[in-house]
């Protein structure tokens, strides 16, 4: 009997998350009493699984270099009967809620995602997770043979205890994919909202797209994500892969600072997972500052660029 | 072309969201029940088709009476027949069950659904679906053309856009960006009067084990009070951040 681990990868390294599913997943194997065995796809340093106390990883390295959902998924449920998985680890990113509803209907699962801790109860399996866009908690019980986890990003975080850990490269026979890649777009070398540890996110509030490197060159600093609100995107001054909130992409970042943002209940309902929050807006009565943990009430034109070159000093000195 | 449209029936983003039955239950009472943006998006595109290439549009929803109101307006704005599979909607698994059990009966070219419901959150019914039918998934989808048996789809990724091409008949989970919000459509007079003339069937359900249930709900713990900073003194937010919040 064991648990699983979906560990994902982006151009043959593992991603940031890797750490978090890892740690999630040891965790719960000592609960359990389980053994705990990761499943990575193309990577190149599987082996520092072990730094999270992931002791046996397989490598499969005959599937497409891209992720794709339904070969994985195909790969994984193969997995689950051959190592008799009861329980099953994956992330909250894009990939990880597109490739798991397909793992859950292949081996009749059970699939909660948004989980932020380890169960709090293990007869019957029950987890808290996030619901009506995190402004409610469910405590939610899992009955199935299968049961998936998905850790909500940056809930759990990384636990260090190294381990000596035994990378298997596999091979492992699979249905063809059903769709085929024509192009991909996607920003290099930058933080991606999904990715990051602090995300910089610009509001109305800053007049116009001229005014954006503000928050460029604050974001730089922090080695930030970029976003903004959906009035930003709706007008075109920022694309709409920057919105972030409940019809943009969601939010669940270490720090998260909002500038010129008043706070819509949209807006707060996609980034309220986030785990510090701070408000800067001229507006004392804007709604975000009920929801915000540090605020100030000024003018983003001054205090933006005082705030970009303190944080570049104590960078400096740290 | 014969399109499915599943719709969820959520409570209004501004709803109050409070709990009943000792927090096993969401409090209904006051809160105006709405079509799931992300669905109104696929649904939109689903009519946008049906005006420009020609299909016929059907919606379903998986769950109890309550949500006939919501069928109304699918097919006021344009839907030509909706069903509703008559059981309480409490599991993803669950519900995709019923919808495939109705769909391998029924065959369609394309199932719209929403990347997500925004009361639950789940985004697994129509990648399940999909997978319980063997037929191709596309979730978090911002762009959809049709050419024949032919689809060119785009997803959102972290940090960017994937397009893929693929094979009807296909799932895929819509959002915004599968047409703009500007696109949306309100329901006319005229659509409200054809709504009533319109087709709708009420389907008993299939019935399956239900795998995971909400046992109980609680709100997060009320925040403290922001904690204001003066604006000429970054320092004190820089030295909160580091030695407080921990986080820079």
């Amino acid at each position: 009997m064991s648990i699983l681990l979906f560990i994902e990868s982006e151009n043959n390294k593992l991603k940031r998350n890797a750490a978090e599913i890892a740690s999630y997943g040891v965790a719960l194997a000592d609960k359990l009493n389980k053994d705990c065995v990761a499943i990575s796809f193309n990577a190149d340093n599987a082996q520092e699984l072990g730094q999270f106390g992931v002791s046996k990883v397989f490598n499969v390295t005959n599937t497409p270099q891209q992720f794709d959902a339904h070969v994985y998924a195909n790969v994984l449920t193969h997995y689950v009967a051959k190592l008799a998985a009861t329980h099953i680890i994956v992330s909250s990113s894009a990939d990880a809620k597109f490739l798991a509803p397909l793992i859950a209907a292949n081996t009749n699962a059970a699939y909660v995602p948004n989980v932020v801790a380890l169960p709090h109860e293990y007869q019957p399996l029950t987890v808290r997770r996030t619901a009506f866009t995190n402004k409610a908690f469910a405590n939610t019980t899992l009955t199935a043979e299968v049961n998936i986890i998905g850790v909500g990003n940056n809930t759990f975080g990384s636990v260090e205890q190294a381990v000596d850990c035994v990378v298997e490269n596999a091979t492992v026979e699979h249905t063809a994919s059903q769709l085929e890649q024509l192009s991909i777009s996607k920003e290099t070398g930058k933080a991606t909202i999904a990715d990051a540890d602090v995300v910089v996110s610009g509001g109305r509030g800053l007049k116009g797209p001229e005014h954006w490197h503000l928050i460029e060159e604050l974001a730089e600093v922090l080695d930030a994500a970029t976003a903004c609100s959906k009035p930003v995107s709706d007008m075109g001054w920022r694309s709409h892969d920057e919105h972030v909130g409940q019809t943009g992409k969601p939010v669940s970042t270490n720090l998260y600072i909002a500038i010129g943002i008043s706070g819509a209940i949209q807006h707060l309902a996609g980034v309220n997972a986030s785990k510090v929050k701070v408000v800067i807006n001229n507006d004392p009565e804007a709604p975000f500052f009920k929801a915000a943990d540090y605020g100030i009430v000024g003018d983003a034109f001054e205090v933006v660029p005082v705030l970009t070159e303190k944080l570049k000093a104590f960078k400096a000195q740290s | 072309m014969n399109i499915l449209v599943c719709i969820s029936h959520v409570p209004d983003t501004t709803s109050k969201i409070n709990f009943v039955e000792n927090d096993t239950q969401f409090d209904t009472n006051g809160v105006q029940f709405v079509i799931n943006p992300n669905d109104e998006f696929g649904l939109t595109r689903a009519i946008w088709f049906k005006e420009k290439q020609g299909a016929q549009v059907h919606v379903i929803h998986v769950g109890t009476a309550a949500a006939e109101p919501t069928l109304r307006k699918c097919l006021a704005i344009g839907a030509d027949k909706a069903f509703r599979v008559d059981t309480p909607a409490t599991d993803g698994m669950q519900v995709a069950k019923e919808l495939a059990a109705f769909i391998s009966t029924n065959p369609y070219d394309l199932v719209i659904a929403g990347r997500e419901s925004i009361d639950y959150n789940g985004a697994m019914v129509p990648g399940i679906l999909a997978a319980l039918l063997d037929i191709a998934f596309v979730p978090n989808c911002v762009g959809l053309e049709i050419d024949g048996k032919n689809a060119v789809v785009e997803r959102e990724i972290d940090g960017g856009r994937e397009k893929l091409k693929g094979n009807l008949p296909m799932v895929i989970g819509g959002q915004k960006g599968l047409v703009e919000e500007a696109d949306l459509k309100i329901p006319n007079m005229r659509g409200i009067m054809q709504a009533r003339q319109k087709p709708f069937e009420v389907l008993n359900p299939k019935g399956s084990g239900i795998p995971t249930k909400d046992v109980l709900f609680e709100k997060p713990a009320p925040k403290a009070e922001v904690k204001l900073v003066p604006a000429d003194d970054i320092d004190q937010l820089i030295e909160l951040l580091h030695k407080e919040a921990n986080v820079i």
